[in-house]
């Protein structure tokens, strides 16, 4: 720790660096930041820096609302996008209460303490996020980018500059990446990050974020990880690919199993199964989500698992022959809007629970489970996800599961919170409504 | 300085692994030897810049170790011991064996901020301030890094790890060895975690040196030329 500290004071003494940014995530996975200059950089490492915490979604507490931030100096980068002149750094902050003792909202806690109870049954968690966003011409509307020309780009150029500056930028912060553009829906990109440990990944997922939404800014666009800006076109998710180590073996993988799943796998995908209503409002947390969970689009909208099916909710990808130890499952309903360290923890949740109660993995989904008429997907026992937000909350709320993997803290606050959401959204006469039923009725 | 002296002498082979992740940190380049022949007959080709030994469990053997080095003309000093608290009484009438001690279980810092006094007082060289390979250059005293004209922008972990790379070329290890030299036993992300930091490491050494970091097939990673087959342990 010392010498990280030392690293830290020293580079940015020989870096010039001019200011140094703490980032922390609220509860609804909002990136917070504030900075400080190299003088109080030193009291900030060692002692952590104060702030007032009220006006932080979910920070609020009863009694007192200050609170620490302390740098955790392994997460210190220079931040690529500001020049070279007067660079600017970064560090990720763990929230503390004046007493000492770690923040129970802060949601980078959360995940260290389910992270923590995987260590103790000696696994180590991973997760590669696939995070799907869209460009558009501007945050008014849900505009894509057309042939019409940016300044004095044509569509193709902007496109390139747009994947070149991102990816340039996000391999400088150390987050190697493959890219692809989709032409699934207009404007639609997505971006796969190279596994991690979970907590890596999730201040990953918050850099990656950021990053994609300066670039675009910098070029004059839009980028947005709303879940389904525009109806009838394909959403974004964000599927995530899990697995468990076990010191250097993959714990997913087994030789002598005809899909290659170790009982650990199996248990996990169980677990995530079982556990699916319960942890969506958390992987999925706001009403437009729930508009990209709809049958047609490639999301997932039932439960169930399958080798090489699109459109199951845990889809196994087949390892490569020699390469077993990249055995892995994917998630496919989270979506990029979550709080990733949450999400994390609400998925390492349910699949460690399928492993300590040993449950039973269904039978691998064979056929085209959306075009089962709903006698036969109820005869096979698959049962659908949340379809709103409103239903998400009321099954997450009865979720022992979760209330347990988030912390009292974090659980009550995200059901109050969501409530309201949806009672605001309730309130609102859409567009549809008008056009369907002003004249009509 | 002669030539080739820049290394630490470290008894026993292995070391512990504290020690050895320790001196790894510091930039020491070291090489452990099991008894006192194998060290004299380095010390005929090479000499050695100055010695560590441990007195673990067997201190008699260590003070025999200690006893060789001295003996010789071309004596190994400075010679710092590490030496567990409950056996401090044995030093008695052995102080011309040793220039210094270190307590055991120890500090890390403690044993660098000793080392670097032995040095400064022997007038010897000791840690280097430089680490190079081709164009790419750390600077281990301001924790810099730089390919060309370039400096790179490393968390801690990215570089130590280059370090690690940089003062180990042509050596074979295996991640478990990575991991047990540069991050120690406790680190949260288990073996897969040099995986993820080589990628990272790769990523913004940039295209050009990238490949510099070879992965070795079923066993680890190689920085530089291969000049060594196999696992190495050193």
């Amino acid at each position: 720790m010392e010498r990280q500290v030392d690293y830290v004071l020293r580079t940015v003494e020989e870096r010039g660096v001019r200011f140094v940014r703490l980032w922390f995530t609220d509860v609804l996975g909002t990136l917070k930041s504030f900075a400080i200059t190299p003088a109080e950089l030193e009291t900030a490492l060692e002692e952590g820096m104060s702030f007032d915490g009220s006006a932080i979604e979910g920070y609020s507490r009863v009694q007192e609302s200050d609170m620490l931030a302390r740098p955790d100096p392994a997460t210190f980068e220079i931040v690529p996008w500001r020049g070279d002149d007067a660079p600017v750094a970064r560090m990720f902050c763990d929230i503390h209460t004046f007493d000492g003792e770690p923040f129970e909202g802060d949601p980078r806690y959360v995940l260290k303490r389910n992270l923590e109870r995987a260590r103790e049954r000696g696994f180590t968690f991973y997760a590669g996020p696939e995070i799907e966003f869209f460009y558009f011409r501007s945050p008014e509307a849900p505009e894509p980018l057309d042939r019409a020309g940016f300044f004095d780009l044509t569509h193709e150029d902007m496109v390139s500059q747009l994947r070149k500056q991102t990816i340039l930028t996000l391999e400088a912060m150390g987050i190697p990446v493959e890219y692809s553009f989709h032409e699934n829906a207009p404007s639609q990109h997505e971006i796969d990050l190279r596994y991690t440990d979970a907590l890596t990944m999730a201040d990953n997922v918050m850099t990656f974020r950021l990053v994609v939404k300066q670039v675009a800014r910098d070029l004059g666009v839009h980028a947005t990880f709303m879940p389904k800006p525009i109806a009838g076109a394909f959403g974004s998710g964000m599927h995530t690919h899990l697995s468990l180590f076990e010191g250097d073996v993959n714990a997913f993988y087994d030789p002598g199993d005809e899909a290659g799943l170790s009982k650990v796998a199996r248990h996990f995908i169980a677990g995530l199964l079982r556990h699916a209503r319960e942890i969506t409002a958390i992987t999925n947390q706001t009403v437009n989500s729930y508009k990209r969970l709809i049958v047609g689009y490639e999301a997932p909208t039932y439960i169930c698992w399958a080798r090489n099916n699109e459109s199951a909710l845990v889809r196994v990808p087949l390892a490569k022959r020699g390469k077993e130890e990249s055995t892995r499952i994917e998630f496919r309903s989270p979506d990029p809007a979550c709080n990733p360290y949450l999400a994390f923890s609400v998925m390492l949740a349910a699949g460690l629970r399928g492993i300590e109660e040993g449950y039973e993995l269904p039978p691998e989904a064979t056929n085209n489970i959306f075009e089962m008429t709903a006698e036969e997907r109820a005869a096979e026992q698959i049962a659908a996800l949340p379809q709103t937000l409103a239903e998400a909350v009321d099954v997450m709320e009865r979720s022992e599961l979760v209330a347990g993997a988030l912390g009292e803290h974090v659980f009550e606050y995200f059901i109050r919170n969501k409530r309201r959401e949806w009672d605001a959204y309730k309130e609102q006469v859409t567009p549809w409504e008008i056009e369907r039923y002003l004249t009509s009725l | 300085m002669r030539g080739g002296d820049d290394l630490l002498l470290v008894y026993p082979d292995p070391p512990p692994p504290l020690l050895a992740q320790c001196l790894d940190l510091a930039g020491y380049a070291w090489k452990a030897v099991p008894n006192a022949s194998v060290a004299l007959q380095q010390t005929r080709g090479e000499g050695w810049a100055a010695a560590v030994v441990c007195t673990g469990d067997d201190p008699e053997g260590a003070f025999a170790v200690c006893r060789a080095l001295r003996k010789q003309d071309d004596r190994v000093e400075p010679l710092l011991l590490l030496v567990n608290g409950s056996r401090l009484g044995e030093l008695e009438l052995r102080e011309d064996l040793y220039d210094d001690f270190c307590l055991d279980p120890f500090h890390p810092q403690e044993l660098e901020a000793r080392l670097r006094h032995l040095f400064w007082r022997t007038g010897r060289g000791g840690r280097p301030e430089i680490a190079a390979y081709g164009d790419l250059v750390l600077n281990l005293e301001t924790y810099q890094a730089a390919v060309g004209d370039r400096p790179l922008d490393l968390t801690y972990m990215e570089y130590e790890l280059l370090k690690f790379f940089v003062t180990h070329p042509g050596k074979v290890f295996t991640r478990e060895q990575l991991l047990s030299r540069v991050w120690g036993y406790e680190y949260y992300g288990g073996a897969r975690t040099v995986d993820v930091h080589v990628r990272r490491l790769r990523a913004k050494l940039g295209e050009e040196h990238a490949g510099l970091i070879h992965t070795v097939r079923s066993v680890g990673y190689r920085f530089g030329s291969g000049r060594l087959p196999g696992p190495a342990g050193g």
